[in-house]
């Protein structure tokens, strides 16, 4: 089986700021058990990773994402 | 000195009516701009589900308020007064005029190589050139 390339999809889509509010986007990195997606996986770059781990964690200070599975 | 962006979020119990939500956004706002803020945008998303409870409730009513300081004396006289209010149940500040300013960088790097990229495309003309330079040697 060919794996195909990873590639970051914040810098496919050109987004230079990832929102803490935008739900629909932090929820695809953070899968069943509700930890942040690993890069290895996502494919994400170094440089959004962070941004995306930073956003993660503000929104479920809001209560918008969980801490842990339910 | 340039004046800095926040933006700040806050839960507001479920329970409250949207009077009570209006009257609250409203003197939050009349603090933030006692303090010398200027209000760019409020933004009720109303209730929510929350992913978890946070005080016994399940749901909450989410207002984001934009706001441009000089200092972040407003925050903090928002976030003291969000402390001592039992109707808010979360929030959270957040600076982000440096992001941004960081978001145009980017952009507007993108925007030079692209324009680059648009000036000079190809450079297959220089191994011909180069074997005229051999052809005259």
């Amino acid at each position: 089986m060919v794996r195909r390339r990873k590639f970051c999809k914040f810098c496919a889509e050109r987004i230079d700021y990832i929102d803490y509010k935008d739900v629909r986007i932090l929820s695809q990195f953070v899968p069943e058990r509700a930890r942040v997606l690993p890069r290895r996986i996502s494919g994400v770059c170094a440089s959004h990773q962070r941004m995306l781990a930073l956003a993660i964690k503000r929104a479920r200070h809001l209560a918008l994402l969980p801490h842990v599975a339910e | 000195m340039s004046l800095r962006k926040y933006e700040v979020v806050f839960v507001l119990t479920p329970t409250l009516t949207e009077d009570e939500v209006d009257q609250a956004v409203q003197s939050f706002k009349k603090s933030a701009e006692e303090k010398g803020a200027r209000i760019l945008n409020v933004d009720q998303w109303g209730k929510r589900r929350l992913a978890f409870p946070v005080k016994k409730h399940n749901e909450g009513i989410y207002v984001t308020m934009t706001l441009e300081a000089g200092s972040g004396d407003a925050v903090l006289e928002l976030e003291r007064r969000f402390k001592v209010t039992d109707n808010v149940i979360r929030f959270l500040s957040v600076r982000t005029d440096l992001d941004l300013k960081r978001a145009d960088k980017f952009k507007a790097r993108r925007e030079v190589r692209k324009k680059k990229r648009a000036i000079s495309p190809p450079r297959r003309q220089e191994p011909i050139s180069e074997e005229m330079e051999i052809e005259k040697e």
